[in-house]
């Protein structure tokens, strides 16, 4: 399994970044983490004449608060996600979810940029992206633009990004002592893409649901928003009663694929039983 | 007879005790050198383009734009090595009536599964030949495939020249079953599926052939696991004297019986080399072994037992339909699988009415053969579910009901309801054995309690008997040409280190470590001074190699055998050397010693050196044989059997369908045990294969006969997270067939594992009223048995 040749150049800066992908008449690929590029190559699904390597430009590094959000620079790698106080204390729902993306050997090399450009359906930070309601910031030659998660993901692997645009950074509300979340995938083997997975954002005020977001990853081609279960729930306290109702409400949000291994019936029913146990167990910010 | 010591106080007795392999630090250090870091000069690379589709008739093939590709030295075809190699065809004379198309190593006219090799492209490196290889034009024009073994039973034959897609069909008949039946006051029955998997060897299949025309001379340097049965299958099918046919295993990473099979591909390069007279490399990537490595299991069987009130069985009847390939594998076929599956039927319960019908069935998927418990696993999963199954409704406990079926241990020896031979085995001892490493009755009053919250745990148990160590009743009676005896050399080098080349082969299970213990424990030198060399047609005797459990019990044997000569010679040399009397004198520690009173008379280096440069000073017509060549061939009974017991912990989220496997238990009796720590090793590897196949490992088709799980992102292998601890305890029954006394181990583990974790799965799940009989065990599969989906 070879890709077919191509070429590759490691710019200094976004600009150049940029610069070169114009000047490769769209046949390029930018490369960042290479987790998912490289294995595309290696199965001929994807062959650009020019890989231009993002992984190591300062501009796309670091993670931190910028008044009441937390900045996330593109090529931020998982493991930095999953091992950062910042993020635990700001963004505790991508901290959760981080455990679940992968085997460390991955997490690695992966960026938190990558995942959002390829939106693959079954990625957990995409689909947390869209349940922390976050901004992504897309440098290109015209100028920089930020497009709200929730307008993001299109389609299978389908982005708001235009050819040559690139995820520069995301931007991420800042949890408060009000926030609550949780996050839990059912996979067959431990760092595998879930069959689903979910997880909830909320803000919850003396018991009160005041705002939540429920978001469902590996049920359809992009990141699924149950806002059915969302109305349902706003406004009122979480009871073993609402829980349920929650639980026969999804059917309304949710039209998963299905396959011989994993019907759309086995993933509609797997999600009626993350987000009945997810529910039970919002935890505060730490 | 049986008549070796064992014990562990004297001086280098290496059998029984856990030393490390001499080789794991290399290939940790990553100096391992496997088929494919081989580079040779103006050597080329091979790519295959393979069939899209699962059964088709090619109507053209154009490869005129990828030869005109810079860097492409050959595209061949069909026609062009068919010239030069002739057909194969799987079938083995013991199995009567069976049948199979002949094969050529690229489709001729049709192609008869996805995946097939249609042309090969011979190119400077990998990349371009597969560059090349997308430029080729197949046009095929597609036929209705046959994905379903039960619909290809009737179908039209896939192959011209054949009149059914019935590839063989047996029956077995002790008399006297519709009468247990009858007279039964229970029977249980059951439909099970086992659904295909596939050995996913960490380095995958691999060959460089390198054909030089000046000596019409051939080495093939090839990652398998029988380098003899290649050099006489690449010297008969291209028409090379054998002698000038060389096959070379260097490091092999890891095989189960993948690499045992003569596949298209291999066939293919060895004749691109004789055409080019080049060296020429192939290595399979995953997503090519996924569709041409040999598959395994397939299974659907109808089972029922006969049973007593007091528990007692008294008859089985067995149907089982497996699907193969679309042809049957060579040498081996595809028929030994099904054939042990129902010949190990109830093999080690006290019964003698069984009956059992077998279908092997043609089918448009890539063929199956002999991977790691040929058969084991759905004999033992069949057997222990039913005898579960009976126990349920007859509420008596699992080990109870066994402890009143199984055939005692003083009743040897005897034969099983199917025919075997069986010299001993240890059931009720093991049965005990297992009953107390799993604290049982602790098990079960955790289960209650726990059932008492809502939590489903399960405890399954399952005996099992394993097969090994072949005699020529295997294979050679039915006309293959596989070996069932093996050789060794073992000779003194001048500075009195010993060397052994034998025809038992490693592929990482640890064989040079057995065979170097052996050596030295028999011949009385330090293990460190042992060196053991596999894997060379040229430098080792011909032998059968490593399948069949048959490394420790067949090739150590020889090894033990060969090592004794050895002494025999080196003590006779020195008798002359000491004007003493050889029956009077003894090797340890590398001193020919006093065997009364151990004193130390003349060293090993000293004699080799008298004997290598002072000849001159022995005794005239004195000639030391410092080399020896020993063959071993087994005699006694046609084969080894094995036993065991096997215990599984599992929970059951009965809300998910997920399994969560918490504990493992082996009680297994190899006979004499060489290495403990790499019987251990053995054990565990051979569950966790047990264990995927159990819930994880399944190659799934559609209707089209397309395989629709072909990569290592979606066909799930068992990885370390999932995989419980497993506990493991010996009895130790040695042969008397042989001195060594041991009987072999590596497929033990897969041969019960799955069983006791299907029946671990039904127990945690009684009472939910859902029956699982299929395996892999799937969360979808457990949500349907249990009505949630
Ligand atoms: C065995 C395995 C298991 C995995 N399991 C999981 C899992 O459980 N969950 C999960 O979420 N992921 C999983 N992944 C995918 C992994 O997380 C990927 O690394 C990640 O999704 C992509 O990040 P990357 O930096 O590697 O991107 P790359 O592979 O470098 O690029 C992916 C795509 O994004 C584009 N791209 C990259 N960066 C940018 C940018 N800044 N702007 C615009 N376009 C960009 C590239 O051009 C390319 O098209 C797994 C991968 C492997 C190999």
């Amino acid at each position: 399994m070879k890709a077919r040749a191509f070429d590759y150049v490691r710019p200094h800066s976004v600009e150049e970044a940029l610069q070169a992908f114009a000047n490769a008449d769209g046949d390029a690929a930018y490369i960042a983490g290479g987790q998912s590029l490289v294995p595309a190559l290696a199965l001929r699904l994807q062959a650009p004449a020019l890989l231009i390597d993002i992984a190591r430009l300062e501009e796309l590094h670091g993670l931190s608060v910028i008044g009441d959000h937390l900045r996330i620079g593109a090529a931020t790698r998982h493991f930095e996600i999953l091992n950062s106080g910042l993020v635990r204390t700001h963004a505790p729902l991508l901290s959760k979810a981080a455990s679940f993306v992968a085997h460390p050997a991955i997490r690695n090399r992966g960026t938190f940029g990558g995942s959002l450009a390829l939106a693959d359906p079954a990625s957990e930070f995409p689909a947390m992206s869209l349940a922390l309601g976050a901004e992504i910031e897309i440098a290109s030659l015209a100028g920089n633009r930020s497009v709200a998660a929730a307008d993001f993901f299109l389609g299978l692997y389908e982005t708001a990004l235009q050819p040559g645009e690139m995820i520069r950074a995301v931007h991420v509300p800042a949890a408060t002592a009000r926030t609550y979340c949780a996050f839990d995938e059912l996979a067959r083997r431990r760092g595998d893409y879930a069959l689903v997975g979910s997880g909830i954002n909320a803000e919850i005020d003396n018991g009160r649901i005041e705002r939540i977001r429920i978001v469902f990853l590996a049920v359809g081609s992009t990141p699924v928003q149950a806002k059915n279960v969302e109305n349902l729930l706003i406004g009122n306290c979480l009871t073993p009663e609402l829980i349920r109702k929650a639980q026969e409400t999804l059917e309304a949000d949710l039209d998963p694929p299905g396959d011989e291994q994993t019907p759309a019936e086995m993933r509609m029913h797997l999600a009626r039983v993350l987000l009945g146990r997810l529910l039970g167990r919002l935890e505060a910010t730490p | 007879m049986n008549v070796f010591a064992g014990s562990l106080d004297r001086p280098n007795s290496y059998i029984g005790r856990s030393v490390t392999r001499p080789n794991a630090k290399r290939l940790l250090e990553g100096k391992g050198r496997y088929v494919t870091d081989l580079i040779l000069p103006r050597m080329l690379h091979a790519a295959f383009v393979r069939s899209p589709y699962a059964h088709g008739k090619i109507v053209a093939v154009n490869t005129e734009e990828a030869r005109a590709l810079s860097g492409v030295r050959a595209v061949f075809s069909g026609e062009d090595l068919s010239a030069i190699c002739t057909p194969w065809i799987g079938t083995l004379d013991h199995f009567r009536n069976m049948k199979s198309p002949p094969q050529v190593p690229l489709a001729l006219g049709k192609v008869t599964w996805s995946g097939q090799p249609v042309v090969l492209v011979v190119a400077e490196s990998r990349a371009i030949a597969e560059d090349a290889a997308e430029l080729v034009e197949l046009e095929i024009e597609e036929l209705p495939a046959l994905a379903d073994p039960v619909e290809a039973m009737s179908a039209e034959a896939i192959s011209q020249g054949l009149d059914s897609n019935i590839c063989f069909a047996t029956k077995l008949d002790s008399g006297g079953v519709d009468e247990a039946f009858e007279a039964a006051d229970l029977t249980v029955e059951q439909n099970f599926i086992f659904g295909r998997h596939t050995a996913v060897t960490l380095e995958p299949r691999a060959i460089v052939a390198d054909y030089d025309p000046s000596e019409n001379r051939l080495t093939a340097h090839h990652a398998t696991q029988t380098p003899y049965q290649f050099q006489d299958v690449y010297s008969r099918h291209f028409g090379i004297p054998e002698a000038n046919v060389r096959v070379v295993a260097p490091d092999v990473g890891g095989s189960f019986g993948m690499k045992l099979h003569v596949y298209h591909e291999e066939m293919a390069v060895v004749g691109a080399s004789i055409l080019l007279g080049r060296p020429v490399k192939y290595l399979a990537d995953r997503m090519e072994s996924f569709v041409s490595d040999i598959h395994a299991r397939d299974h659907r069987v109808t089972a029922r037992l006969a049973v007593g009130k007091d528990g007692r069985i008294s008859g089985m009847d067995v149907d089982d339909i497996t699907a193969i390939g679309p042809f049957s594998s060579y040498p081996r076929t595809s028929a030994v699988e099904g054939n042990q599956v129902v010949r190990l039927m109830g093999a080690p319960y006290d019964f003698s009415s069984y009956r059992a019908n077998l279908s092997v069935v043609f089918q448009n998927k890539v063929q199956t053969s002999q991977y790691r418990a040929v058969g084991h696993p759905i004999a033992c999963a069949v057997t222990e579910c039913l005898v579960d199954a009976a126990a349920r409704e007859l509420s008596l406990d699992p080990f109870e009901m066994r402890a009143r079926n199984l055939i005692p241990d003083n009743s040897y020896p005897r034969k099983s309801p199917t025919g075997y031979q069986f010299e001993k085995l240890s059931h009720e001892v093991c049965l005990a054995r297992l009953r107390a490493i799993m604290n049982y009755d602790d098990l079960r009053r955790e289960q209650a309690e726990l059932r008492g919250k809502g939590i489903l745990r399960g405890v399954g148990i399952a005996l099992f008997v394993e097969i090994t160590n072949p005699s020529p009743a295997f294979y050679g009676v039915g006309g293959a040409r596989i070996s069932a005896q093996d050789g060794a050399i073992v000779k003194l080098t001048p500075s009195g280190e010993v060397h052994c080349s034998i025809s038992v082969t490693e592929q990482g299970q640890g064989t040079e470590t057995i065979i170097g213990q052996i050596v030295a424990d028999q011949l009385g030198v330090d293990r460190a001074k042992v060196r053991v060399m596999t894997g060379d047609t040229d430098t080792t005797p011909h032998g059968g190699a490593t399948w069949a459990c048959r490394g420790a019990g067949i090739g150590g044997e020889t090894a033990l055998q060969a090592a004794r000569k050895l002494r025999n010679n080196l003590l006779f040399i020195a008798g002359l050397i000491l004007q003493a009397k050889p029956g009077e004198l003894d090797i340890r520690e590398d001193w020919i010693v006093e065997a009364a009173t151990g004193q130390q008379r003349i060293s090993l280096p000293e004699v080799a050196r008298i004997a290598f440069f002072r000849s001159d000073t022995l005794p005239p017509g004195t000639q030391a044989q410092l080399s020896v060549v020993h063959h071993y061939a087994p005699q006694g009974y046609p084969f080894a059997f094995t036993n065991g017991a096997q215990g599984c912990l599992v929970e059951v989220d009965a809300e998910t369908g997920f399994v969560k496997i918490l504990k493992h238990w082996v009680v297994e009796d190899c006979g004499r045990i060489i290495n403990p720590l790499l019987v251990d090793e053995q054990i565990r590897g051979g569950v966790v294969q047990g264990l995927g196949a159990a819930f994880f490992e399944e190659c799934l088709y559609n209707p089209e006969g397309q395989l629709t799980n072909g990569s290592l992102a979606d066909y799930l292998v068992p990885m370390a997270c999932e995989m419980p601890d497993i506990e493991i305890a010996h009895v130790e029954t040695p042969t008397q067939d042989t001195e060594l006394g041991a009987k072999g181990v590596g497929e033990a583990g897969t041969a019960a594992a799955s069983a006791a974790a299907m029946n671990a799965v039904n127990d945690a799940l009684a009472g939910q009223g859902a029956v699982l009989t299929q395996i892999p065990m799937t969360p979808t599969r457990i949500l349907r048995a249990l009505g949630s989906i």
